[in-house]
């Protein structure tokens, strides 16, 4: 009976996106970057739920004290405390809220105009297509960090402009990706099917190519978060980023300068915080390229 | 080729247009004023505000505003709101810096790209290309500002070496060798910081392009000669991957100049970078658009250059 019965289960058929994910996941590099990840997220997750409930831990992370400052690293302040006597440790806990949520919403942004942008110039093809991408060949030619600078210093610098200025200036690798893969996808047989068989573009492009696109977008938005990050930081080095009191990786950085030869504990923890975020989302992003790019 | 040459300069005239249009508008749509008072401040006289304004053609309309500030970038009569200096004085001053700032940058890139890429490719799936890809990985990784400080502290704390500016100051240097040296060292800092993320990004597209050289029949004929491998390495496949390099410069170059903002400001270093970036705290308008304008003439120069010498270097390559 049980021989009978092994033979007509049927094999267990993986699904793309199961075998992907077990590929991502056979490879320890894979596992340690998303273990970064995660406890970046459960971290920057957890202390904000904790002050939105007015309960803040291990401190207050705007709580001056002239009396503490410049502390080194000790076991009442991990971290050490900054030029006002704030606790480094909880400023970098909120910190990672704000390089997370930047990192996030940008890329949300850039991805969403590279998929508008890609998916109009891959499907339609003709005069639409070299508009666009003469359009891309001219910000890739543009630094775009001047571009950036030079809104948000004007705009002024707050979250939510420095996040849609990073994106809105960012798309044009996502665009001349997903582009890509329209132009491939569209000549495959199902995609002439669904045409034949009279379905509207728009639909062909959600239903029938964007699923196949799928892999080497998402590849695409893991490594774009931490260009992200590094932009917002870059911006806080000048003084165009988040601003103070509002902790972030980047004005801790920004602020110790001035006590760069004293204080490197100002310097170096929170350029470990970017270090390990950056490194482990684009480690991630390289695994899972290969997980993807060995499918088939 | 000269036709090429000739289509490709009007492209890009084109595309400075659209950049210098861009960057008008999007400095002077947004919010904040240009003058190096407070708008409302009653010590400044209506008569000298409107002769202000009428100097630098604010009180024109927009349009009128764009094309005065263009004819002026032309015949070289653009001045600063700042200092009254013409702008391009201000910037053929800062150039020789940048240039030279990212002419080392690029080379560093380059050699030490390379270098990375033959590695890797020539070990491809060993324990030296997982290497190679984390070194490049880490490179892109590693934030360009926070490294700037670190060696700063190392350097300035450690070695009491000073790293700020393009030379020592309050020092009798005894002959012009150890002058240049200092100004070499000076450079050679920022230089090395800016060019991290080109040499990762150099060494992960030649480890590709060097991985199908590698697999050519004119590679396996070199080694059957007996050839020792360096030379079928370095002679033989890199001489056929030199695509990616020559396309990695007009490549790199955006990114170089968009890095040397941070890397010029925080070394003090006196380049174009620094300049922008001060003319973007003090809401200098004709000083930021003109910028722009030569920061795109630039890359679009730089990028002219590499898709020549592409052509030049490898003949299978046609300008059309």
């Amino acid at each position: 009976m049980s021989t009978t019965a092994s033979s007509t289960i049927t094999p267990q058929t993986e699904t793309p996106v199961s075998l992907v994910l077990r590929r991502f996941w056979a490879k320890p590099i894979a596992r340690i970057s998303t273990f970064i990840i995660v406890i970046y997220v459960l971290l920057a997750g957890g202390t904000s739920l904790l002050s939105l409930i007015g309960n803040q831990w291990p401190c207050d992370p705007n709580q001056t004290d002239l009396a503490q400052k410049l502390l080194s690293p000790s076991s009442h302040h991990l971290l050490g405390t900054d030029n006002l006597g704030r606790d480094v440790f909880s400023r970098m806990l909120h910190g990672a809220t704000i390089s997370l949520t930047v990192g996030l919403i940008a890329v949300s942004v850039s991805l969403g105009i590279g998929l508008v942008v890609g998916a109009i110039s891959g499907y339609f093809g003709g005069l639409i297509d070299q508009i666009l991408m003469r359009c891309v060949d001219a910000l890739l030619c543009f630094p775009v960090f001047f571009l950036i600078l030079a809104v948000v210093a004007i705009l002024g610098p707050s979250l939510i402009n420095i996040v849609v200025v990073i994106g809105l200036v960012s798309w044009t690798g996502a665009a001349r990706l997903v582009r890509g893969e329209f132009l491939t996808l569209r000549e495959t047989e199902y995609v002439k099917g669904a045409r034949v068989l009279g379905q509207n573009s728009w639909k062909i492009i959600i239903r029938h190519i964007l699923p196949n696109a799928a892999a080497p977008i998402i590849v695409t938005a893991m490594i774009s978060i931490p260009d992200a990050i590094l932009t917002e930081s870059s911006l806080s080095i000048l003084g165009f980023g988040v601003q103070p009191p509002q902790a972030t990786w980047g004005n801790i950085i920004a602020d110790g300068k001035t006590y760069l030869l004293d204080a490197w504990w100002l310097i170096l923890f929170p350029g470990l915080a970017i270090l390990m975020a950056t490194l482990s989302f684009y480690l991630a992003g390289d695994a899972l390229r290969e997980a993807t790019e060995s499918r088939g | 080729m000269v036709n090429f040459i000739i289509r490709r300069l009007a492209v890009t005239s084109a595309l400075l247009f659209v950049i210098s249009l861009i960057s008008f508008f999007m400095v002077t749509l947004t919010p904040g004023s240009p003058y190096p008072w407070g708008e409302l401040n009653p010590k400044i006289s209506a008569e000298v505000k409107a002769n202000f304004r009428k100097k630098f053609h604010l009180d024109q309309p927009l349009p009128t505003q764009y094309a005065l500030i263009m004819r002026d970038l032309f015949t070289g009569n653009l001045r600063s709101i700042k200092d009254d200096r013409p702008v391009i004085s201000r910037f053929i001053e800062r150039l020789p810096a940048t240039l030279a700032l990212n002419f080392s940058s690029i080379l560093i890139s380059l050699s030490f790209g390379t270098l990375l890429g033959v590695i890797s490719a020539r070990h491809a799936g060993s324990w030296q290309d997982v290497g190679g890809s984390f070194t490049a990985i880490f490179f892109i990784a590693l934030p360009g500002f926070w490294l700037s400080y670190l060696v700063a502290i190392v350097l300035v704390k450690e070695f009491s070496v000073p790293i700020l500016g393009t030379q020592s100051y309050g020092i009798d240097f005894p002959n012009a060798l150890a002058f240049g040296l200092d100004r070499i060292w000076h450079l050679l800092v920022p230089a090395t910081i800016l060019a991290i993320g080109g040499i990762a990004v150099q060494s992960r597209y030649l480890r590709a392009t060097m991985i199908e050289s590698l697999r050519e029949d004119y590679i396996r004929t070199a080694r059957a000669k007996g050839l020792p491998e360096d030379v079928v390495l370095y002679k033989h496949a890199l001489r056929n991957s030199i695509r990616p390099i020559i396309a990695g410069i007009g490549m790199l170059l955006p990114a170089m100049i968009s890095g040397s903002v941070v890397i010029e400001t925080i070394f003090a270093y006196p380049g174009i970078g620094r300049l922008s970036y001060e003319a973007i705290l003090e809401r200098d308008y004709p000083t930021i658009v003109a910028m722009n304008f030569f920061v795109a003439a630039l890359i679009l120069t730089g990028n002219l250059i590499s898709d020549l010498l592409y052509a030049f270097v490898d003949p299978r390559v046609r300008l059309e």
